[in-house]
């Protein structure tokens, strides 16, 4: 639920980022938040267990700057993957204008990875909205520890598994050393922009 | 609750507030509640983002995270009063020390969020939170 202020020429939007358990939501926002540090002026929020573990939800506004003559603030939200807190995903959902979903590259958690995402659909539908017709973007994280020999989900598996019908763009990336999380953050909001400004013309 | 100025895509419903009323919703909440001796009061939407907000000198905060956390916080109450089997609980306050804040709904769709000190009694803001909920919610049917 975007809000157009024409009085400031400026309009707000919400991005979730979802996903499993410990499959790099937290630390895309850590990422963008360090990265970005300078240009962000207020403290990101994150309420969290003491196991460091998302709890409710992790908060990150974003000025972007002007696109069309409006200024452009983002609030940038993660959910608590564990599944127990299915409540609460439902809440952070609300008023949702794009979607990132993180998954896990790690081929142990191929199967968290599809269950997360027909989760979201289902937590969708309360909020009358579905994957078809709002701004997704898939990451799939964890791409560095190729490196350290640990077995991952090969890029066409988890199009096949999680992209075959939604035909969203996708990027490989690593959240915790950086690549493609501002990639994949830059195009969500460009997606959402892009589908806001078409119905305001 | 849909306004004039709603528009509705595929379940997404974004709100367009236009000059008017905004200028009519922030003279509300500048001479019904900031004159009355209130330190900050903003107007939400349900998803944490804010329609309009005032701050006295007496405390400047980081709304946009205040927004967010009110939100979720309503949100999170709402949710256990229906659990519980509830349709929604009359009054959500938070007594601090030196100052308390206060959430009420608008609209159906929005939230006035008050933070207030000790000179304010709760019993007279919730009146005045009551008069204008009335206020806001018809501005926003224009």
């Amino acid at each position: 639920m975007a809000i157009i202020n024409m009085k400031k020429g400026e309009i707000q939007a919400k991005i979730v980022y979802y996903g499993p358990g410990r499959g790099g939501k937290t630390t895309n926002l850590e990422y963008i938040y360090n990265r970005f540090r300078a240009r962000i002026k207020t403290e990101m929020v994150t309420i969290k267990t003491h196991g460091d573990r998302t709890l409710f939800f992790d908060f990150l506004p974003i000025e972007i700057g002007k696109i069309k003559g409006f200024n452009i603030r983002i609030q940038l939200y993660t959910v608590p993957g564990q599944v127990k807190y299915d409540a609460t995903r439902k809440l952070v959902l609300r008023g949702v204008d794009g979607i990132v979903f993180v998954a896990d590259s790690l081929a142990v958690r191929r199967k968290e990875n599809v269950l997360s995402l027909k989760n979201l659909s289902d937590n969708l539908a309360p909020h009358k909205k579905s994957l078809s017709d709002l701004p997704v973007v898939l990451q799939y994280n964890k791409r560095d520890l190729a490196e350290e020999g640990i077995p991952l989900l090969p890029k066409d598996v988890l199009e096949k598994d999680l992209n075959h019908e939604l035909k969203a763009p996708s990027f490989e990336a690593s959240a915790l050393k950086g690549p493609n999380v501002v990639q994949t953050m830059k195009k969500i909001i460009v997606m959402t922009i892009d589908s806001l400004q078409r119905e305001l013309a | 609750m849909k306004t004039h100025h709603s528009i509705e895509m595929g379940g997404n419903l974004n709100y367009v507030f236009d000059r008017e009323q905004l200028t009519a919703i922030e003279n509300i909440l500048e001479k019904d509640l900031m004159d009355l001796g209130v330190h900050s009061v903003f107007l939400i939407d349900m998803a944490g983002n804010i329609v309009a907000s005032k701050e006295s000198d007496h405390g400047k905060h980081d709304i946009y995270s205040l927004a967010a956390l009110a939100a979720g916080n309503f949100g999170a109450v709402s949710t256990m009063a229906k659990l519980i089997g509830e349709e929604e609980f009359s009054i959500l306050f938070h007594r601090g020390k030196k100052e308390s804040i206060h959430f009420s709904k608008v609209a159906g769709d929005f939230l006035i969020i008050i933070i207030f000190g000790k000179e304010l009694s709760l019993g007279f803001l919730r009146l005045k939170v009551a008069e204008i909920t009335e206020k806001i919610a018809a501005i926003l049917e224009r």
